[in-house]
């Protein structure tokens, strides 16, 4: 059992977590994720890492309560635990000095950037922060957003804060404007990263997603995360989950993310009617 | 003739024990197993185990010969006449001790160990009919220490050394070697990376063939020794190797061969595509067969076709039909003879219905508008030249391309080890084919402590065979321990 220390609602179904997870956060770099499985008939589901204390033996992960799994997780409170924490997966993210940088966080993406933001501006970078949510109530840490970067834009779907749009579209405002990008990398939702890797495609401004396919293990045992980049098949627990976001196949990794919908649903619904009671409890 | 020859060597036909010659029974007694047609819809065990009667019954054909060539088939060297003995006369529990001073997970040996090819194939009585049953007897046993626990005594251990021991791993090879480093006395600490000890023996082995409380009675049982289980622990990720040597005297590796090999061919990453290992891994370890009760599903639809021929591509074919296959296929590129699946699980397989195309080689996967595979072109194969393997390689035959439809495919094509220890380990040398260099006899790698047993050694071979490297990497750790043997 892995103790919950901390729980804060973000913004409609966003939650953030500080878990104790010694052994994860001794080791973890910016751009790694982890695996956690709520309970006993729990998924194992793979979060970004959005911050972590070695001293303390905490990690900070945001999340966006979407089926069963998430649900669940949701529902536990500080004193109670998490079943299972594993950790940590996957590449870290490449930090060098490149010069100007965007770093374009959308929805609960925006935990995962933090650590990421901060490690490229150590490093030397110009960081421009820009933060995408539908509206002002779905955008949270702007604050901390902020504090790892140089710059910090806002875009809004319906406008309510900062520019009307979205980050794709403040990524071509800053082209637009002239302003030299050597570099940006993208954490949100597939749509997301997509529409930010299509905008620098064409000013061939190199362009780093972190993609979240569904896993089952994330050591690279199962294959289940298998994305085609660049025409190869890659895993995205041990050879990602960064990768070139102009040689992603967007398509197929969508139809993939969609391809257990309906159990889904069907899990979902069936979860919501058996405990019904612990939403209302909320 | 050679069969009467070999009995008088073995002097079977001299009938010292009793007066009365003894009567050979050249027949074993069946096991009663689920019929096909209830089996192919539960996911309960196939076989239900001899009964008490039954298994005395069969211990009863056992020649007790001298020459005792079935220990010599067993890669860990059970005494099996002597387990045999006590199961004849009834006495259980020292049948129980007996096999326990060899092997530690007797539940999941009876259950899975190709007993046709080891212990058995060297039993006397298979030079005229069928071979003593020694899996089912084994796999008698260890049921009944699971029934009457506080029957059985516990094994002795030997004092504690203080030496400390990380084993990596919690499959067949790390729990052998945990078990017997254990009873040698020393401080033994296993690390897994998954949420549940027993590897291949939990995410990959489906519960109708070896149910998951055996495997959790037998890593109790490991932990009964005083082993340290530390679960959710990814060695090369949450510590490497290195870190593991400053903290421990040695080191044993049991990672396994966990890396799912693919064809390589177009359309292989459509939807409705599993590895055998993601497809076995949500229904065995995520326990997908009771979704919605578990939250991990697994998508199963009409026409399923399994590529590959061995023991992981039966048991992904036989889950399918569980999960409501229509028709499930095993499509193979070599023919029968050359499968290397056990011949009893081919034969469930077929009860059960599924259907075999052997000669069949997939060549591109065909996807609908919404990206999900409807069809696999195969194309036509037929023996040439022996390949390195000895079996005669599987040549394509130009024209013979045709199109199955299929929904769900299931890629069992084998698989390599994980590389992660390796790309994090200084000084631990690889193979071409990934695994690691280790010595065969004493399982110390390239790497000063650390040693190395099983799938990451040979490739993906058998439960016992890991086992067995387990078993030989402990004894080896051992003297090492003590300053018997340099490293």
């Amino acid at each position: 059992m892995y103790g919950i220390v901390e729980k804060e609602q973000l913004a409609p179904n966003v939650i953030h977590f500080k878990i104790e997870a010694p052994a994860v956060a001794r080791k973890a770099r910016p751009g790694q994720f982890v695996i956690l499985r709520a309970d006993e008939k729990g998924e194992r589901i793979p979060m970004s890492l959005a911050g972590w204390d070695p001293a303390r033996g905490t990690i900070d992960i945001t999340f966006l309560v979407v089926g069963t799994s998430t649900r669940k997780l949701s529902l536990l409170n500080p004193g109670e635990g998490v079943l299972n924490v594993a950790g940590p997966f996957g590449r870290p993210t490449e930090v060098e000095h490149y010069g100007e940088v965007v770093c374009a966080a959308g929805c609960f993406g925006v935990g995962a950037m933090l650590p990421v933001a901060a490690a490229l501006k150590e490093k030397g970078n110009r960081v421009v922060a820009v933060m995408e949510g539908r509206s002002k109530a779905f955008l949270f840490w702007e604050d901390r957003l902020r504090a790892v970067s140089d710059e910090l834009v806002v875009a809004t779907g319906d406008g309510s804060l900062g520019r009307k749009g979205w980050a794709n579209d403040v990524i071509v405002d800053l082209v637009n404007a002239g302003r030299r990008i050597d570099r940006v990398i993208a954490v949100g939702c597939t749509f997301m990263m997509m529409e930010c890797s299509k905008a620098t495609r064409a000013h061939g401004i190199p362009t780093v997603v972190s993609l979240t396919p569904i896993m089952v293990d994330g050591t690279g045992m199962c294959g289940c995360c298998r994305v085609q980049v660049g025409g190869q098949t890659r895993f995205a627990c041990v050879d990602g989950p960064e990768f070139d976001g102009h040689q992603v196949d967007w398509d197929l990794l969508i139809s993939k993310q969609k391809s257990y919908l309906d159990e889904e649903l069907r899990s979902l619904n069936l979860w919501e009617r058996a405990n019904w009671h612990k939403l209302m409890a909320r | 003739m050679k069969g009467m020859a070999a009995d008088k060597e073995n002097g079977l036909a001299e009938g010292k024990e009793t007066k009365k010659k003894k009567v050979v029974r050249y027949e074993r007694v069946p096991m009663p197993k689920q019929e096909p047609e209830v089996r192919r819809h539960n996911f309960n065990e196939v076989a239900f185990g001899y009964t008490e009667e039954l298994a005395r019954d069969e211990a009863d054909r056992c020649l007790q010969c001298k020459k005792r060539p079935c220990t010599e088939g067993c890669p860990v060297n059970v005494d099996i006449p002597e387990f045999i003995a006590a199961v004849k006369e009834g006495r259980f529990e020292e049948a129980v001790r007996i096999l326990k001073r060899k092997n530690s997970l007797p539940g999941i040996c009876g259950r899975v160990c190709p007993q046709e090819v080891q212990c058995e194939s060297r039993c006397t009585l298979g030079k005229k009919g069928t071979p003593v049953a020694i899996g089912r007897l084994e796999r008698f046993c260890a049921d009944w220490a699971l029934a009457n626990r506080d029957r059985v005594e516990s094994v002795e251990k030997a004092p504690p050394t203080g030496k400390r021991v990380a084993v990596v791993g919690s499959g067949p090879a790390g729990l052998t070697a945990a078990s017997d480093l254990a009873l040698l006395g020393h401080h033994v600490t296993i690390f897994e990376a998954l949420h549940a000890a027993g590897g291949v023996l939990v995410y990959g082995i489906p519960e109708f063939r070896l149910p998951k409380h055996i495997v959790q009675a037998e890593v109790e049982y490991v932990k009964s020794l005083g082993v340290e289980l530390v679960l959710d622990f990814v060695v090369g990720r949450a510590a490497t190797v290195d870190e593991l040597l400053a903290e421990y005297d040695a080191v044993f590796l049991g990672t396994g061969a966990g890396l799912p090999m693919f064809l390589n061919i177009p359309g292989e990453n459509l939807n409705g595509i599993y590895s055998a290992n993601e497809f076995l891994t949500r229904v065995n370890l995520m326990k997908a067969y009771l979704f919605p009760e578990y939250d991990t599903p697994v998508k199963v639809g009409r026409r399923v076709a399994v590529i590959g021929g061995g023991n992981v591509a039966m048991d992904a074919s036989r889950c399918a039909l569980r999960l409501g296959a229509e028709e499930v296929y095993i499509v193979y590129r070599r023919s029968r003879a050359e499968m290397p699946a056990r011949l009893e699980e081919v034969e469930n397989a077929e009860e059960e219905g599924v259907h075999f195309r052997f000669l069949t080689n997939p060549v591109r996967f065909i996807g609908d508008e919404r990206d999900w595979v409807k069809a696999m072109e195969c194309i036509e194969m037929e023996l040439g030249e022996p390949d390195a393997s000895g079996r005669r390689r599987p040549v394509p035959k130009p024209g013979s391309e045709f199109v199955m439809e299929v929904d769900t495919v299931i890629v069992s094509l084998g698989t390599t080890p994980n590389p992660l220890i390796a790309q994090t380990t200084p000084g631990l040398e690889t193979t071409r084919r990934g695994t690691l260099v280790a010595d065969e006899a004493t399982g110390k790698t390239t790497k000063k402590r650390v040693w190395a047993g099983g799938d990451i050694v040979t490739g993906a071979a058998t439960v016992i065979s890991a086992m067995g490297a387990g078993r030989r990497a402990s004894r080896s750790i051992d003297a090492f321990l003590r300053g018997l043997e340099d490293f």
